[in-house]
């Protein structure tokens, strides 16, 4: 059991919690994950490593179905059933001069720590945050105190530009000559279209790939990805890859096929 | 010589069992198992002891079931073997213990695996595991992995004295025992007992840690642990290596059997780590775990259920009884027949592509070597299970620096079980490849005594 220290409600449907979890704290280090059930007959589902100290560790999640509601409902004083990790391999902090992060919703909670990480290594650092609406945003005054600047997209123009991340990042590209390396976090739809824009602007491209994930250890190969042909498991061998010869699309498939199994465990949850 | 014929267990039918996940053989009654066991001839050098990997006194439990001793009985197979209820289950009897036995020669052997069955299910009804252990002398050892090896030797290390923590990288301890193997072959309650009997003998016990990752090897020494057992088995799953293979709909049993058992998706089918299965499964191997999935299909609701195994019937690995209880709950062997491609449409799997094989010399196994005919056959599937074996997880090797390995990533020991690091010793699936239960168990108890001999000289 994993007590819950501090909870905070980030925007309506983000939420940020620090739980004490020593065996996870004590090796964590950016891009690692730790494996979550909220209570014995809960599922597991994987999320990133936002922050984490001596005894406890911060995540980050979004309210998207029943696991995620689930936590949502545990408040200060409760308990988690599993937290496990550190999982996944650390980020590779490449030897760069200025790195662009691109976030998309709440991937800006894991691209956070690696973007922290290049920063300590003394490189520049810019972000591009983009996300449905205004209430989608997170962690800005976060970005904003590590990067040089903070470039803002919403769909709906309710903060920042209007349009996508790739729209800011195709006029940084082509503007800044010093970028030279772009880390995407987000969607996989939004994470193969900055990849696109990286590879056609010559920079490097760094993404993190979030499968579905049921042990997280390399157990069960529900995680597995094709990189130019070659399967990996993104729990062990990632998740963080470098971009550029991802199977997208195979990607967007592998994450929808219990799309309908996930929505009936939803609905149910809505009647409990 | 005895010519009687072997007590048959009595089995649920199969007609009425597709339909749920209880135990399918029933064990026998006490009235069977003296009939049973009144079948051994009590050799004077008995071949079965010498084929069983822990050797387990077989005659001499057999004589004390029949005299009504079984407590006695209970005891003299739990000197060799700490987990007879399921080893009587599971074992491969008709290679081990059975397939040695004497009068195989002229009738049919003991039923020696019915028999352990039946005394460790009696020893564990009565409770007579739980039995006072040593106090604890204070130097604490850990064990990595809460399978049947790393479950062996926490209890022979409690035994000896030892202060025993056994860190456990999954929510439930038990390693296949619990994930893998389904319940209408080893039902879980057994596997939980056992389990409560090491709490009880005061072995402690720690989940979702997972080492290598939450704690390293080298951090286990740093805090106070003076020797390391790893008994971290063999889960990660081999690929056939065909094209199709990341379609939608295609399984490695591991993830199959996961969600099945460790997340309880047969539960209810709004379980939430659901199970998608369609009507039409089949399942790529012929070993234990390819009868395991196929049967779990079927209870799961598929109609057609077929088995796609590149040699013939005679080299299926899986335990004899396990062919025969999928053969009689309706699951197809489509014998040499060989997987080459999976055919998908939109991202989805819908057929199997297989040469048909022919058999050709003896490989270095001793089976026939399958050669390829040039002849195809395709089937139409909804979903295609992989079962074609399991190699070591990666993540202890890669984190533990010094630690050598096989290229295929098993751990290397010396003949004291010990790894190339001092003080850090291996046994089970993670030394051998996938193996069984008992090599496992033998291998943790084995490893034990070295782990002893090990800390006398270095501690004191
Ligand atoms: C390495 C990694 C790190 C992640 N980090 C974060 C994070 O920091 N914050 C955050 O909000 N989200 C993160 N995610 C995504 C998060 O795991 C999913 O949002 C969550 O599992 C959804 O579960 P649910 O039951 O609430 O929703 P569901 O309704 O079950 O699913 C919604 C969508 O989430 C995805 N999903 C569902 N189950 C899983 C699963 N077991 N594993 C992976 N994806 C799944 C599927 O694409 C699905 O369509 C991460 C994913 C991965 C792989
Ligand atoms: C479906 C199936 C059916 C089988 N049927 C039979 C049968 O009928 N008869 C038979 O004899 N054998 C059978 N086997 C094989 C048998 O189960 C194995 O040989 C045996 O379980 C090996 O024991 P082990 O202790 O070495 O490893 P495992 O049982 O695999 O246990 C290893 C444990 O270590 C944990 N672990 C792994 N890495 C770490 C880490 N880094 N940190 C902490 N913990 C870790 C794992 O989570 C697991 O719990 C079957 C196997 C399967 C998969
Ligand atoms: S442990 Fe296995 S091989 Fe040994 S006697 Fe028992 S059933 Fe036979
Ligand atoms: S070989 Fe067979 S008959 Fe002889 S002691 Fe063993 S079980 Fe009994
Ligand atoms: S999540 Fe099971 S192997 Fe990666």
């Amino acid at each position: 059991m994993y007590d819950i220290v501090e909870k905070r409600i980030l925007q309506n449907d983000i939420e940020w919690m620090r739980v004490r979890a020593p065996f996870v704290a004590r090796n964590a280090q950016p891009g690692h994950f730790v494996m979550v059930r909220v209570d014995a007959d809960g599922e597991r589902v994987p999320l990133t490593i936002v922050d984490h100290d001596q005894t406890d560790v911060v995540i980050i999640y979004q309210k998207l179905g029943y696991t995620t509601r689930q936590l949502s409902f545990k408040q200060e004083g409760d308990t988690l059933e599993t937290f496990q990790g550190p999982l996944g391999k650390a980020a590779h902090i490449r030897d760069k001069q200025h790195v662009i992060g691109v976030a998309g919703g709440v991937g800006s909670a894991p691209l956070l720590p690696q973007l922290k990480a290049y920063k300590e290594k003394g490189i520049r650092v810019d972000a591009i945050l983009g996300a449905r609406s205004q209430e989608y945003l997170i962690l800005l005054d976060e970005y904003r105190a590590i990067c040089d600047h903070v470039y803002i997209t919403t769909d709906d123009g309710s903060l920042g530009q209007e349009g996508r991340v790739t729209d800011a990042l195709k006029i940084r590209l082509e503007t800044d000559a010093s970028i030279d390396h772009v880390i995407a976090i987000g969607p996989a739809i939004m994470m193969k279209y900055v990849v696109e824009m990286a590879k056609s602007h010559q920079r490097s491209v760094d993404v993190s790939l979030n499968p579905i994930m049921i042990d997280g250890t390399g157990m069960c190969g529900n995680c597995r990805v094709s990189i130019a042909g070659k399967t990996f498991f993104a729990c062990i061998d990632g998740p963080d890859f470098a971009g550029e010869a991802v199977d997208f699309d195979e990607l967007i498939a592998r994450q929808s096929y219990y799309k309908k199994e996930e929505h009936d465990c939803f609905l149910r949850l809505k009647d409990e | 010589m005895n010519k009687i014929p072997r007590t048959p267990m009595r089995n649920q039918d199969a007609i009425e069992r597709r339909n749920h996940f209880l135990e399918v053989a029933l064990g026998y009654s006490l009235e069977e198992a003296r009939a049973e066991a009144a079948r051994c001839i009590q050799c004077k050098n008995p071949r079965c002891v010498v084929a069983c990997p822990v050797r387990v006194k077989i005659p001499e439990f057999i004589k004390l079931l029949l005299e009504d001793a079984l407590d006695e009985a209970f005891e003299t197979i739990y000197e060799d073997n700490i987990l007879p209820s399921i080893c009587g289950r599971v074992c491969p009897q008709e290679s081990q213990c059975e397939g040695a036995c004497i009068l195989n020669i002229k009738s049919e052997s003991v039923a020696i695996g019915a028999l352990e069955r039946f005394v460790g299910d009696y020893g564990m009804d009565k409770n007579l595991a739980d039995k006072p252990v040593k106090e604890n002398n204070g130097i604490k050892v850990a064990v990595v992995g809460s399978g049947p090896a790393g479950l062996a030797n926490a209890a022979s290390m409690r035994r000896k004295g030892y202060d025993v923590t056994i860190f456990e990288a999954l929510h439930e301890y038990g390693g296949v025992l619990s994930y893998g193997i389904p319940d209408f072959r080893l039902p879980k309650d057994i596997v939980k007992n056992e389990i409560d009997n090491l709490k009880k003998m005061g072995v402690t016990f720690v989940r979702d840690v997972v080492v290598g990752k939450s704690i390293t090897i080298e951090q286990l020494f740093e805090d106070g642990y003076q020797s390391v057992f790893i008994g971290s088995g063999a889960g990660l799953p081999s690929a056939l290596g065909v094209a199709g293979e990341n379609l939608n709909g295609v399984y490695y049993a591991n993830e199959f059997l996961t969600r099945v058992n460790l997340m309880k998706a047969r539960n209810e089918p709004l379980s939430k780590t659901p199970m998608k299965l369609g009507d039409t499964i089949a399942v790529v191997g012929g070993g234990n775990v390819a009868m395991d999935a196929a049967r779990t299909a079927k209870r799961l609701g598929a109609k057609d259920v077929f088995i796609l195994y590149r040699r013939d019937r005679k080299s299926l690995p899986a335990r004899l009884d396990e062919i025969h209880h999928a053969e009689d709950e309706g699951i197809d062997l489509r014998l040499l027949t060989n997987p080459v491609e999976l055919i998908g449409e939109n991202h989805v799997v819908k057929q199997v592509r297989c040469e048909k094989m022919k058999l050709g010399e003896p490989d270095s196994s001793g089976r026939q070597r399958p050669l390829p005919t040039g002849e195809f056959v395709t089937f139409d599937i909804d979903n295609i299970i992989i079962a074609i074996g399991q190699k070591p997880n990666p993540i202890i090797k890669d984190n533990t620096l010094g630690l050598q390995t096989q290229p295929w990533g098993g751990i290397i020991t010396d003949e004291f079980q010990m790894t190339s690091l001092p003080g850090v010793f291996a046994g089970g699936d993670v030394v051998t490849g996938a193996a069984t239960v008992i090599l496992a168990m033998g291998a943790g108890k084995d490893a034990a005594h070295h782990m002893d001999e090990y800390l006398k000289t270095t501690t004191r």
